[in-house]
């Protein structure tokens, strides 16, 4: 009881810090110099020194992409309580609504507490600025209902129907743990010692509740989410999400990424379905092909990232426009026709993956690959597309799908709330 | 609360003999309403209590010694670990008389023959009626801690001796089967207070190195491990911990190598009883919660990965072993915790829950009496299981200390 009266009293303060944009004054030095530097965070993604935790919809969705990425995917402990579940969200909110501002992940932080205990914050972050950060959380499916359909939180019923297992899809190789998980934290931010930190200290304050099942490092966007932002390249050396949605596109934002009115459950309006794939790629056989071949597997061009149907690289391509021996320029199983909306009955999502590169296997090739992230209104949009994809697109003779989780991402937490207090009301 | 203490001061004054041999006993008084009077009989292989219940409060146990040698009369909590009071040296024909505050409860009376081994006579003792809440004077909970957890300390090293030296000649004569039965429940003694002598410096290294680590900083390897290797040998093409060859720089041990080790391992607890009995061996209070989260980094980094018992994979014991110590080191300081407002009394419900997940995880695989499943045969989801339970405990732990010294 009073150790909630407590949370509730640091939280206004933090509120009246950030209210009066001073935020550093009551921190001490070091909390001051984090907000001092903040204002000359640059990363390369374009993105603003922070953002804002609280709002309309969570952060890191159309978010311009930020460089860097760490998602953790979580299960509750098999003790926890729906009473625990809604105390960790609140506790991850309140930690969250800090870090994303550049602060420590509580007032004491990780110089300030007592010397005898273990500091609140783990200390790595300091004197680094927001760097962009932004804090996404999810639920999923057996957050709801467990792989042995328990109800272990009174939340069943709450389970929107888009929200299920996805299907088989033809090559997937799925490993367990680098599968599924009750909850996900997806951290982005322009540093990726910010981004790790944040996980890091989610997961600590987690302990008891929920632990780490799987998570994943992700060092370098593969999709823009803004037309400020140039298109990066993935590990196959192509530029990537050329054709994604963009932050910009507010009309096809409102269709196919944000939740709307009606969809399902009203505690998911303003939210997103997000599915995450780890996909790795065969990189020693793909750099081994021909140049030719692999522009025709993909249906663009290597350096200008142009359809093979000609123009540039925004140029819409033109799918049915042939070669001089009358086959088609872009091929039938070409990468980017079978992903393309007119093969998918206009299905788009918004892309937000990462290259990823855990190391090496055991035979000495790079475990390399894409970190495929994208945030839909439904999740048969993504359905749709992979089911286009796997099984006969030419590029699938390089990837092979290792990791696969679908979320729900809850809208935004209203000032001075908790993510997912509309699922608990 | 307040109401007690207003009627305990007048009654305290006019029991002015109650009073006198309250202090000399080192115990807290309360008030005279509740407590009873009992008497203990101790030869050398009984201690008989002349009831088995009493109630809260002030409990006075007059002790006679009709045995050979000096005794040791002990109250433990339902652990049957944690020492709750304990009067030493009780020599032969002496009659003495040792009052100590109890709240209600189970608890287990026993004596100690010689101050070593095995508790003699463990008989279960229970304590009813309401709770009389002693004096909350923080010096003497802090005191109370200190002496108990010293007790508690003295009393595993006390059973250690023995133990080793029946696991020592066991494997000294060759007999294997026998040091490989031996081997876990002995260690267990060490385990339990594992931080305090590791505070000696070399007696650790000494008593408790793994092979990849004495050969990492050039020390002899001896102890109970260099024991475990010759008695669980490893097959040709066999590799330690750290990935080299169980058969670099190592062969099974000769007799005369045998008898070595095995008299080195004696002397290095003999050397750890006379260090812990010496009159100015104690501990602080930091000592007791430090030490409780130091068993817990022992279990997380040495016996989630199975490479504390490389080769006889009794991990799990040392595992529960360590958390037992953990949990008498935390049991001795749990008043002071909850005297410490609203967040001591939480902190101490989470850290008590945590324990009990834990322990009842620990239950699926086995106990300290019976044995646990070897280690090797523990999946790796069933080690994850584990390691989250040890965090889920290790973090409202590592705020121990602070709390309980306040700062």
């Amino acid at each position: 009881m009073s150790d909630e009266s407590e949370s509730r009293l640091s939280r206004r303060g933090l509120l009246g810090l950030a209210g009066a944009g001073a935020a550093g004054l009551a921190l001490g030095a070091s909390g001051g110099a984090a907000i001092a530097t903040s204002a000359e965070a640059a990363g390369t993604s374009g993105a603003a020194e922070s953002y804002p935790f609280f709002g309309r919809h969570q952060s890191g969705i159309t978010t311009a992409t930020q460089d860097r990425l760490h998602f953790a995917a979580f299960d509750l402990d098999a003790s926890s309580t729906r009473q625990d579940l809604r105390e960790l969200l609140s506790d991850w909110s309140y930690a969250a609504s800090r870090l994303t501002q550049g602060l420590e992940v509580t007032e004491d932080g990780a110089v300030g507490g007592s010397p005898l205990a273990p500091p609140d914050d783990t200390g790595e972050a300091l004197g680094l600025p927001a760097a962009g950060l932004t804090i996404t959380f999810g639920f999923g499916p057996t957050l709801f209902t467990d792989d042995s359909g328990v109800d272990r939180f009174g939340l069943a019923d709450r389970r929107p129907a888009a929200l299920a297992p996805l299907p088989r899809f033809s090559g997937d190789a799925l490993r367990p743990e680098s599968s599924g998980g009750d909850l996900c934290i997806q951290a982005c931010a322009d540093d990726p010692q910010v981004a790790v930190h944040a996980i890091r200290n989610l997961s600590r304050i987690a302990f008891g509740r929920a632990a780490i099942r799987w998570s994943q490092l992700g060092f370098g966007r593969t999709s823009s989410t803004s037309t400020s932002q140039t298109t990066p390249r993935n590990l196959f050396g192509f530029k990537d999400g050329t054709a994604n949605i963009k932050a910009e596109e507010t009309k096809d934002v409102a269709e196919f990424v944000w939740v709307a009115d009606g969809d399902g459950p009203a505690w998911m309006t303003d939210g997103s379905y997000l599915v995450a794939r780890k996909v790795r790629m065969v990189i020693e056989s793909w750099d081994r092909t021909r140049l030719e071949e692999q522009q025709r597997v993909i249906g663009r061009e290597k350096g200008e990232g142009a359809p093979l149907s000609g123009g540039t690289e925004f140029t819409e391509p033109n799918f049915t426009k042939p070669d001089d021996d009358g086959s088609p320029r872009i091929a039938t199983d070409a990468h980017i026709r079978l992903s393309h909306p007119k093969a998918n009955n206009g299905a788009r999502m918004l892309r937000r993956g990462y290259n990823y590169v855990d190391g090496n296997d055991e035979l000495g090739r790079l475990d390399a690959g894409l970190f495929f992230l994208s945030f839909q209104r439904d999740p048969e949009q993504f359905i749709t597309v992979q089911r286009s994809l796997a099984g006969h697109d030419a590029l699938n003779e390089y990837i092979k799908h290792v990791g696969s989780a679908i979320f729900a991402v809850p809208p935004g937490a209203r000032r001075g709330g908790s993510i997912g207090d509309g699922l608990f009301s | 609360m307040s109401i007690r203490r207003q009627l305990r001061r007048p009654l305290f004054v006019a029991s002015g003999a109650i009073a006198a041999s309250l202090a000399l006993a080192g115990c807290v008084a309360n008030n005279a309403g509740g407590g009873s009077a009992l008497t203990v009989d101790i030869t050398d292989d009984t201690c008989t209590v002349s009831e088995s219940t009493a109630t809260a409060g002030a409990v006075t146990f007059t002790l006679t010694n009709s045995g050979s040698d000096t005794n040791e009369f002990e109250i433990l909590a339902e652990d049957k670990l944690r020492i709750v009071g304990e009067k030493e040296n009780v020599t032969p024909k002496q009659n003495v008389s040792y009052t100590l505050h109890l709240e209600p409860g189970i608890y287990y009376t026993a004596c100690k023959f010689q101050l070593v081994g095995a508790p003699i006579g463990l008989a279960k003792f229970t304590v009813t009626g309401d709770s009389v809440k002693a004096d909350d004077d923080e010096q003497k909970l802090i005191d109370e801690a200190v002496t108990n957890y010293v007790s508690y300390v003295k009393s595993q090293t006390g059973e250690l001796v023995p133990a080793v030296k029946n696991f020592v000649d066991a494997y000294v004569a060759g007999n294997d089967a026998q040091a490989r039965e031996l081997f876990a429940s002995t260690r267990v003694f060490y385990e339990r207070i594992e931080p305090t002598a590791e505070a000696f410096g070399d007696l650790d290294p000494k008593i408790d190195y793994r092979e990849v680590d004495a050969v990492a900083e050039g020390l002899d390897w001896t102890g109970f491990h260099r024991i475990e290797k010759d008695l669980w040998p490893p097959a040709a093409g066999e590799l330690n911990s750290d990935g080299t060859s169980a058969l670099l720089d190592w062969a099974p041990s000769t007799p005369a190598e045998r008898a070595a080790f095995g008299k080195g391992l004696i002397d290095d607890v003999d050397q750890l009883y006379t260090l812990v009995y010496a009159k100015k061996f104690t501990v602080s209070l930091a000592d007791i919660s430090n030490g409780a989260i130091g068993l817990l980094d022992e279990v997380a980094t040495g016996k989630i990965s199975g490479e504390e018992d490389w080769w006889s994979h009794t991990d799990l014991t040392d595992f529960a072993a360590n958390v037992q110590g953990a949990e008498v080191a935390f049991g001795n300081v749990h008043d002071l915790v909850k005297s410490k407002g609203a967040t001591g009394t939480k902190l101490a419900t989470k850290i008590q829950k945590e324990f009990d997940a834990l322990n009842a995880l620990l239950a699926k695989y086995g106990s300290i009496e019976t044995g646990f499943t070897p280690y090797d045969e523990i999946t790796d989801a069933q080690r994850k299981e584990l390691s989250d339970q040890v965090n889920s405990l290790a973090e409202p732990l590592s705020k121990l200390t602070s709390t309980v010294l306040g700062l």
